[in-house]
């Protein structure tokens, strides 16, 4: 479908895994790999996508241009363990047509 | 030994619900939780969030919810041990189980409902490469009693909530507190922080920013943290100190419960749906977000209607045979293990001329 984007993500074992998102669910990178269950359940998205526990974290190695980090994803990022200068909360980034080609890497678990 | 009708492991909404489906059964329960309070994910992770699908409630938020359901199920009066994870469970020959917590708590019931959400919290612990050793020898993730740190000079990190409101309470108490942070910003409650910074500037707290503890030394025992601060020119020192505490939060953890013999799929216990939500040992349940079967959705909501069918298992299980038949607490009303009765209005009937 045309809304859909491809996108890659490398998941804690360091598998790649290309993806074909839908941009058309509201979903966000953090609901892209629970649907795909590319970690394991109970590890990734634990807030549900508040920004309040940083379980999503993973980074970017694409260079898409993303939505510039709110307060609250500044801040739990700055709480988190194994951040890096690309570090995202996956249940920040949305779905929409302007991620395609976007290429994350999951951060460890912690 | 406590001894009760239920024991319900994880104290979030859908074990406290379980109480007051359970004492309409003249059922008595009791709840484990390793949070010091009651609310699971409601009070730990969110409380000030707002959710939209408790049916009824257009609006509530978590924190209310919580204290909605201890309201709804406090005639039915649950016994609590909280702080405490559950660790061990041993069936006995009448098939009853003996639940031992990690402190050594023995609680011994019939029926076992297990309502543990994600998991017990454990606390995130900083990338610090000696920190294990220290562990309780300097190094604490909780704050359990206070005047342990009297007199003592304390080193809290984290940049939310809990390390603002500990270095708060700790400023009194402790002869010293530093807080580091990696950033200047903090995360928290607007007058945490503007309590923060008046004891920063009385030079009650000791503010170190953007930094970060990456050491500890000691012999036996804490005696500084190492600190790297990055603000213009990166440097390291130590800052001396009795005790280290890192409040980075808490992520859930399936923990002992994984070693319990029941069929776990995807980090979560696998249940029949069709009938009562029990697991592939007898006697014991599973409800709410720690369940799993065909359909399984992640809901309070869902979580309030598997609580109540289990409990009508459990009844079952525990009065053989007996018939029972389906009351609404509008026609019968709710008589409390508190002596207290709760009924319907009854109805004007009168003339009218």
């Amino acid at each position: 479908m045309e809304q859909d984007v491809n996108i890659k993500i490398i998941d804690r074992d360091g598998v790649a895994h290309n993806i074909v998102a839908p941009t058309d669910m509201a979903m966000n990178l953090m609901e892209v790999v629970r649907s795909f269950e590319l970690a394991p359940e109970g590890t990734f998205g634990t807030c549900g996508g508040m920004a309040m526990c940083a379980s999503c974290q993973c980074y970017v190695i694409s260079n898409t241009v993303l939505p510039e980090k709110q307060d609250e994803e500044e801040a739990m990022l700055s709480e988190a363990f194994y951040v890096k200068e690309n570090s995202r909360l996956g249940c920040q980034i949305q779905m929409t047509p302007q991620m395609e080609g976007l290429e994350v890497e999951l951060a460890p678990e912690s | 030994m406590i001894k009760t009708d239920i024991l319900i492991i994880g104290a979030g909404p859908t074990g406290l619900f379980t109480v007051f489906e359970a004492g309409l059964l003249k059922l008595k329960c009791h709840l484990i939780d390793a949070l010091p309070q009651p609310g699971g994910q409601c009070s730990e992770i969110y409380p000030k969030k707002p959710i939209y699908d408790i049916p009824g409630f257009p609006e509530i938020l978590a924190d209310d919810l919580t204290q909605n359901l201890l309201e709804q199920c406090k005639q039915f009066e649950p016994g609590f041990t909280l702080g405490e994870r559950a660790e061990t469970i041993d069936k006995q020959e009448d098939g009853s189980f003996i639940v031992t917590t990690n402190k050594g708590t023995k609680h011994h019931a019939p029926i076992v409902a297990i309502a543990g959400g994600l998991g017990s919290f454990e606390p995130r612990k900083p990338l610090i490469h000696n920190i294990d050793s220290f562990e309780g020898k300097g190094v604490e993730y909780f704050i359990k009693n206070p005047e342990k740190y009297r007199n003592k000079r304390v080193v809290i990190s984290g940049g939310g909530d809990s390390a603002l409101d500990w270095s708060i309470f700790l400023a009194d108490i402790a002869s010293e507190v530093t807080l580091i942070h990696r950033r200047n910003e903090f995360r928290g409650a607007l007058d945490s922080v503007d309590k923060v910074q008046e004891l920063k500037d009385l030079g009650k707290i000791n503010l170190i920013t953007p930094a970060e503890v990456t050491g500890i030394v000691g012999d036996r025992h804490v005696k500084a943290v190492v600190v790297s601060q990055a603000e213009h020119i990166e440097r390291e020192f130590e800052v001396e100190c009795d005790h280290f505490i890192p409040l980075f939060g808490l992520s859930p953890k399936l923990g002992p419960i994984a070693n319990w013999g029941l069929e776990i799929e995807k980090n979560a216990i696998k249940v029949n749906n069709a009938l009562d939500y029990q697991t592939n040992i007898p006697g014991i349940f599973a409800i709410g977000d720690i369940n799993t079967y065909p359909g399984k959705l992640k809901l309070i909501l869902c979580g309030f209607h598997e609580a109540t069918l289990m409990c009508q298992a459990a009844y079952q299980i525990l009065n053989p045979g007996k018939k029972y038949v389906l009351k609404y607490t509008t026609v019968s009303g709710i008589d409390g293990f508190d002596g207290s009765r709760k009924e319907a209005p009854k109805a004007v009937v009168k003339a009218i001329n």
